[in-house]
């Protein structure tokens, strides 16, 4: 079972990214990122993790991709996504360098062996104690200043937000 | 059986679209789109080898990963969203004013 919802869903991630990149109308490509998203949130409850997979639900689905929506209806984007000319040069290069990392990558995974040993989170102690509480205890005592710090980013990133985005008071 | 290296190809190929998306593509909001792609490539790397190596320090560092993301999608369409209203365009070819 755990398989052929793997192929599924990776096959399903893998389309609808496809389908961001070449899709012409930006409002569609917004929609295949959901899509995308999603999908990745099944494969995130295949590996055990379903606080990130719901987390990622929230956030991205959720916040990022409204912010997404929200902006592409502001910029009334028509007009100028279908006067935009192909340029098959600038595509047929980006497409063999992104192939040539492909292939690193690949050849990095045959080659590459993973260092250090095995922690003590094993599938039976996430299922016995839940992942959101491992995640809770970990997050507030070990990376408990990362933790604040991500909150400082979160609200220069807000305050950064409204003073770009506000019009000149005159 | 799916072993974490299925995982890490499925990561590398959905990195290798955002990087197309990223040089092919010229509408600022796609290619912003593409970048979500990638930091999502990589967030699957980090979940697959902290479910590989029992270790939640993945899971812990995918949750600061998506904090900074969406840091960044904010703070980025704004500035989208300025440049269109100066210039009237969000095609990255026509904003190129610090390009040499």
């Amino acid at each position: 079972m755990t398989p052929l919802l793997f192929y599924a869903f990776a096959a399903l991630s893998i389309i609808s990214a496809l389908l961001i990149i070449t899709h012409r109308h930006p409002v569609y490509s917004a929609l295949f990122l959901i899509l995308t998203f999603f999908a990745l949130a099944v494969l995130y409850v295949l590996l055990n993790a379903q606080f990130i997979a719901a987390v990622h639900v929230v956030v991205y689905a959720g916040a990022i991709m409204v912010l997404f929506l929200f902006v592409i209806m502001l910029l009334n984007l028509r007009r100028e996504t279908l006067a935009v000319q192909p340029n098959w040069v600038w595509k047929g290069v980006g497409g063999a360098l992104a192939v040539l990392l492909l292939i690193e990558v690949g050849y990095v995974l045959n080659v590459a062996r993973l260092p250090g040993g095995i922690g003590p989170y094993s599938p039976e102690v996430l299922a016995q104690k839940g992942n959101t509480e491992l995640i809770g205890e970990l997050l507030f005592t070990r990376y408990v200043f990362p933790f604040e710090v991500a909150s400082v980013v979160l609200l220069v990133a807000i305050v950064g937000a409204i003073v770009l985005s506000k019009r000149k008071l005159s | 059986m799916i072993s974490y290296q299925h995982y890490l190809v499925l990561s590398a190929i959905l990195f290798a679209i955002g990087v197309i998306g990223v040089l092919t593509r010229r509408n600022a909001i796609i290619i912003f789109m593409s970048i979500e792609v990638m930091l999502n490539a990589v967030n699957l790397t980090f979940v697959a080898l902290s479910n590989h190596l029992h270790s939640l320090d993945g899971q812990i560092f995918v949750f600061f990963v998506m904090t900074v993301a969406a840091a960044e999608v904010a703070v980025g369409l704004a500035l989208i969203v300025v440049i269109f209203r100066l210039r009237e365009t969000v095609n990255v070819d026509e904003i190129n004013l610090m390009k040499w």
